[in-house]
């Protein structure tokens, strides 16, 4: 033994003694990793989290969160001599004045955009694969709420820098919580602190920006981060893997290497588009005075979606009571998100009602193999899109010589038809390559090498393909609807006959898919 | 050939292809379709009104009428003076080249005479807004931009943005970018109160102010991108786009091949 090692070996045993360390750290680096480059999304979400962090740190050092009016007098000349809040003055000196501060806000911006972005591609990839599945319902909960927290806390860091588009972002904000029947005045007035746009709503939404959220978030990224530990991360299909292994690098030296270095990738993608684009000019903006506003005035792009529907709904409002309940506001910013988040959240239990299934699952499924949870995902893009175009309906107009209210009335009449459309479309798609894979397993490959037979005839010559793959395209389970009987044994009317029927529409809906290659059919194969 | 055609099953070789033709077409078309730039008129000729009337008559009248007096497609020039001439025929709105939604900035069809002629014609109609003088549009010495950006957030900001990009208004209608714009005409626009725009007279924004209004857009023309490329000074839906496009796709391409197996 060197003497480094017996050093090394020596300061191991002192913490082992004193923390009995030694058991768990050798079961935790022999844990092992699958290896897939979807795996690493939620990865991207961590270290732009990480980066949030470290950057919205620097940015504290300097931002005076206060609606106190102070006379502008930095390094800008076009704002200078003008009344602004100390907040939007101590953010122009961020940008102009501390060394590095434009560097780091844009790459506080980028990052919190990539963030959103990567939870977005994230959760698709755990939603398409049917990672979400027993037993990973509650990490799929803990997701959602990672997701809404993303958004308020994305709206509240937009809402900070009290330029002219924070303060219009904060306008809407207001006039959404006003919608609320009955209560949403109480609730604006109490945390604008009065009438809009209030003089406290700057410091209450920096405390709950850099405290209260970055608090939640880390509670939740951990216990998240600990349930992919402890129940094992999901693998897709392949020889060798199984519902009882996980086939992939263990943690030490290759995963923790790849990931160690996969970090800096993303600080490093994240710091340059921050030195080579500009994110939110605030400078341009202006500061923020209620009577003033920007043409294209838009959210940061994970709210779009939800301003989009906004745009979209036509003047509906109902007065009762003394009582002023906007149905336009109301409806496409609280209700149809509440919707969303609540079925997005409830999904895993949704589906094992719908199959009946309620095993463990660690292999994934190929989105093609389950065709009427692809096609639902395919739907809810489809929806958002739409929304989200309507969101830039402005913008497209000018930028494509197109009218708004053109756009506004494909989005009101696509919201409804495209999705469903995108549904159907996806289910047939993904049917389709199902027979494809059918056809690959029992006819082989096409070579593109042409035979000509003795007699004239021209065949082309499949290869079978390799047994890996066979494997893989055998590996999925057939789906069968669920067979729910309307009487029991003595034909009696079972209870719940409604939710029967519901249920094994569904079910039937959820189980057309084309019929696996049997084994017979293998061997057949075989013999010719 | 024979180097080339070993090539030709290679993985890049189709959208390589692709892009040539594309190139191809793309400069044919813009060589073929580019217009011949016309020659300027430079001998001097004094503005007349009688001048004026002649390019009217052949130039306008169709629409506006035989005695501008206005038609069902066009309206009536009597009154809206010489600076309404100036700046729709100066930018090269008027004449129109489409019946579309809203005339569209182009390169001028007359030249400075010709629509000084044209102006004096009108002018002579009936009194309105005149040109401004060239020594009232000195707005490097006469405007504050600080309070120029006030003034363009107050008033112009909600049509034509924050940084003066343009916006859309109803029904296919916008407000143009006002990039690029010169002064004069910034001025005139608003005296006149061209298509869409509202008037914003003399008692509304001071002559004074509107020289600051003018230093302030003149400023955020030249102002150099701070922050870096800025995608359009359009907000951030390009930086969405960005996002997507490039982070989350950079990053993907990168662990795609992080987790690409050796070979």
């Amino acid at each position: 033994m060197t003497s480094v090692e017996k050093r090394i070996g020596t300061a191991a045993n002192f913490v082992d003694e004193r923390l009995g360390a030694a058991g768990w750290v050798k079961k935790s680096l022999n844990k092992v990793f699958p290896d897939h480059w979807s795996f690493m999304l939620g990865e991207v979400c961590m270290y732009s989290f990480i980066i949030l962090l470290l950057s919205g740190t620097f940015l504290t050092f300097w931002f005076d969160p206060s609606q106190r009016d102070v006379i502008y007098n930095g390094a800008y000349e076009p704002l200078k001599g003008l009344k602004m809040s100390a907040a939007y003055a101590s953010t122009l000196d961020i940008s102009f004045e501390v060394r590095g501060g434009l560097l780091m806000r844009q790459i506080h911006h980028w990052a919190a955009n990539i963030f959103m972005a990567a939870i977005v591609a994230h959760l698709l990839r755990v939603f398409f694969t049917g990672a979400f599945r027993k037993p990973r319902e509650f990490n799929w909960i803990l997701g959602i709420l990672l997701l809404t927290l993303g958004l308020v806390e994305g709206l509240f860091g937009y809402s900070l820098p009290d330029d002219l588009l924070s303060g219009t972002g904060l306008r809407i904000t207001s006039a959404i919580i006003q919608a609320v029947p009955v209560v949403g005045t109480y609730i604006t007035f109490f945390l604008f602190g009065g009438a809009f746009p209030g003089v406290g709503f700057i410091p209450r939404i920096f405390t709950l920006h850099i405290l209260i959220i970055p608090g939640i978030f880390l509670a939740v990224i951990t216990i998240h981060v600990m349930l992919v530990w402890y129940q094992k991360h999901t693998q897709f299909p392949g020889v060798g893997r199984t519902e009882t292994n996980v086939v992939g690098h263990p943690i030490l030296p290759v995963y923790m290497a790849k990931a160690g270095g996969f970090f800096f990738v993303v600080f490093g993608v994240t710091a340059f588009i921050s030195a080579v684009a500009s994110i939110n000019p605030i400078w341009l903006y202006g500061p923020y005075t209620p009577g003033q506003i920007s043409a294209g005035s838009q959210p940061d792009w994970y709210m779009g979606w939800l301003d989009g529907l906004v745009r979209m709904a036509p003047p509906l409002e109902t007065h009762a009571f003394g009582h002023t309940i906007s149905w336009n506001i109301l409806i496409p910013a609280i209700i149809v998100p509440g919707i969303i988040f609540t079925s997005m959240a409830l999904y895993p239990f949704i589906e094992s009602w719908i199959t009946g299934d309620k095993r463990e699952h660690h292999l994934l499924d190929r989105p093609r193999n389950v065709p009427n949870r692809t096609a639902l995902g395919v739907m809810s893009i489809t929806f958002v899109l739409v929304a989200l175009i309507n969101g830039g309906n402005d913008i497209l107009a000018t930028n494509f010589d197109l009218s708004i209210n053109q756009i506004m009335w494909f989005s009101r009449i696509g919201i409804f038809v495209l999705p469903p459309l995108a549904f159907i479309i996806t289910k047939r798609l993904c049917l389709s390559l199902q027979r494809a894979d059918r056809e690959l397993l029992l006819h082989g490959t096409e070579t593109g090498r042409l035979l000509r037979l003795p007699h004239g005839e021209f065949v082309e010559v499949h290869a079978p393909i390799s047994p890996e793959k066979a494997f893989i395209l055998q590996s999925h389970e057939q789906l069968v609807p669920l067979e729910i009987e309307d009487v029991d044994g003595r034909g009696v009317r079972r209870p719940g006959a409604l939710k029967n029927k519901l249920q094994r529409r569904l079910s039937k809906a959820h189980a057309v898919s084309v019929p696996k290659v049997s084994e017979q059919e293998l061997k057949e194969i075989e013999h010719h | 050939m024979k180097q080339l055609s070993r090539y030709r099953r290679h993985k890049a070789a189709g959208p390589l292809l692709l892009i040539c033709a594309l190139l191809t077409i793309g400069t044919t078309f813009s060589v073929a379709s580019a217009t011949v730039k016309q020659s300027q008129t430079t001998f001097a000729r004094s503005a007349s009104i009688e001048e004026g009337k002649q390019i009217f008559l052949k130039g306008c009248s169709s629409c506006h009428g035989l005695n501008a007096e206005g038609g069902a497609i066009a309206p009536s020039l009597i009154g809206v003076g010489a600076a309404s001439v100036d700046f729709q025929v100066g930018t090269g709105r008027m004449p129109m080249a489409d019946m579309s939604t809203q005339a569209v900035r182009k390169a001028p069809v007359y030249n400075e005479d010709e629509t000084a002629a044209l102006a004096s014609y009108v002018a002579s109609l009936a009194p309105g807004p005149a040109i401004p003088e060239e020594s009232a549009l000195n707005y490097e010495r006469d405007g504050n931009s600080a309070q120029g950006g006030e003034l363009f957030r107050n008033n112009c900001a909600m049509c034509h943005n924050f940084a003066g990009q343009g916006g859309a208004l109803t029904q296919g209608k916008y407000a143009p970018t006002l990039m690029g714009v010169e002064p004069k005409h910034i001025y005139e626009a608003m005296i006149t109160g061209p298509q869409s725009m509202p008037v914003f007279s003399d008692k509304t924004i001071t002559p004074a102010e509107k020289l600051a209004l003018i230093k302030w857009i003149k400023a955020a023309e030249a102002e150099p991108n701070l922050g870096g490329a800025t995608m359009g000074r359009i907000g951030p839906v390009t930086e969405g786009l960005l996002v997507w496009v490039l982070g989350i796709g950079l990053l993907i391409g990168i662990a795609v091949w992080l987790t690409t197996r050796a070979r």
